[in-house]
């Protein structure tokens, strides 16, 4: 399966959980799938999908999810210390593991390599690390909503794209609606 | 009083509940009075840029955040104070050491910090330098205006601020 298929089959589980999406495609998909208030689409700033979402647990009790990818965790792999640090039950990165850059054309990452971040995340002291493949991450992810335990899934996926088009609501516009959606 | 407390009581009594830090040698005194408050959820980050992304989350989970960070992190976090803090029109006040001024010991923080109020000032971002003790009486007033404008602040504080570097 590629990211948009796995997106599409947990929309449902995701529609009632606070999602925050990572930069680009991942985004653009969610948006055009299944576009919730509950939904907070990152535009830009590659990286933070996985901080974003960790801060907010640790701000309020409603369950967070943190959608991210390898290449975004590999260029912000401070956050898995903080992680595992700072354990919020309420938050959840599914990290959808392509192996590639994917929204920038499927570059290679180091992730589809030698490099797991499964083990890298068990070895920053996250306690709850489950990797799956892509047709199981549906099972896997309600499985930790609920345990009720902070987790960190590594979804391994094909790498590939589809044509959809890019997100042009104003970002204080999706903030406002998301701000809302939380407080609610 | 000393000047630590001083600012986290400020920040204490505009909310500020959610505090991301990296250290700098200056700012030992302020991160430990951080660390010491219950009101204050303290939570170290790796690099700034993550911390920036911490401090959007709480404050979209109802928190007030704030940063305590060295100058030389404006290096790090132009993309995300640009793409997150600024564009989604989030408040953010960062206390920030201004190191590389007057009395700095260590030539290479000079290199950052002739590039900081002009990287700040292109970036629009509301920048207050504290030189003496007596300029932290505007943090009060700081923080309100930061919480009102949504906006990210820079708050400078040079070594003349902390009373120099000590012995060296
Ligand atoms: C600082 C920075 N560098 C590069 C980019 C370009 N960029 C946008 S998304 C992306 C790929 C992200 O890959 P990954 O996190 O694995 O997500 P995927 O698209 O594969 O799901 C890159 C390199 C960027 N937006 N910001
Ligand atoms: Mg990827």
């Amino acid at each position: 399966m590629i990211r948009s298929e796995i997106l599409r089959e947990i929309a449902p589980i995701l529609r009632d959980q606070l999602v925050v999406c990572n930069i680009g495609l991942p985004s653009q998909e969610l948006h055009m799938i299944d576009d919730q208030p509950t939904n907070f689409y990152m535009l830009g700033t590659m990286g933070l999908s996985s901080s974003i979402g960790l801060g907010l647990a640790l701000s309020q009790d409603k369950t967070v999810i943190s959608i991210d990818g390898d290449g975004s965790v590999l260029t912000n792999l401070g956050t898995l210390p903080t992680i595992a640090n700072n354990v919020a039950d309420n938050y959840i990165l599914l990290i959808i593991d392509n192996g590639s850059y994917g929204s920038t054309g499927d570059q290679p990452t180091y992730a589809g390599m030698k490099t797991s971040l499964t083990a890298v995340a068990k070895a920053c002291g996250c306690e709850n690390v489950v990797e799956c493949q892509d047709v199981d991450t549906g099972k896997v992810l309600q499985a930790a909503l609920d345990s009720k335990k902070m987790t960190i899934i590594v979804s391994k996926c094909d790498s590939g794209n589809i044509k959809l088009p890019v997100i042009t609501k104003d970002p204080v516009v999706i903030r406002d609606r998301f701000m809302t959606a939380v407080a609610s | 009083m000393s000047i630590s407390k001083k600012i986290v009581d400020d920040l204490v009594a505009n909310d500020v509940s959610f505090i991301t830090t990296v250290p700098c040698k200056q700012l030992a005194g302020v991160i430990e009075e951080v660390e010491e408050r219950e009101e204050i959820f303290h939570i170290p980050a790796n690099k700034e840029d993550e911390g920036m992304g911490l401090c959007a989350g709480a404050w979209m989970g109802g928190k007030r955040p704030a940063i305590i960070m060295q100058n030389t992190a404006i290096g790090v976090t132009i993309n995300t104070l640009a793409t997150l803090t600024q564009f989604y029109r989030m408040p953010l006040p960062m206390l920030i050491s201004y190191r590389g001024e007057l009395r700095e010991p260590v030539a290479c923080q000079v290199e950052m910090a002739v590039h900081t109020k002009a990287l700040l000032n292109q970036l629009n971002i509301p920048t207050y330098h504290f030189h003496k003790e007596a300029d932290a009486d505007e943090l009060d007033a700081i923080l309100k205006y930061t919480f009102m404008c949504n906006k990210p602040v820079a708050i400078l504080t040079d070594a003349s601020f902390w009373g120099g570097y000590g012995d060296q």
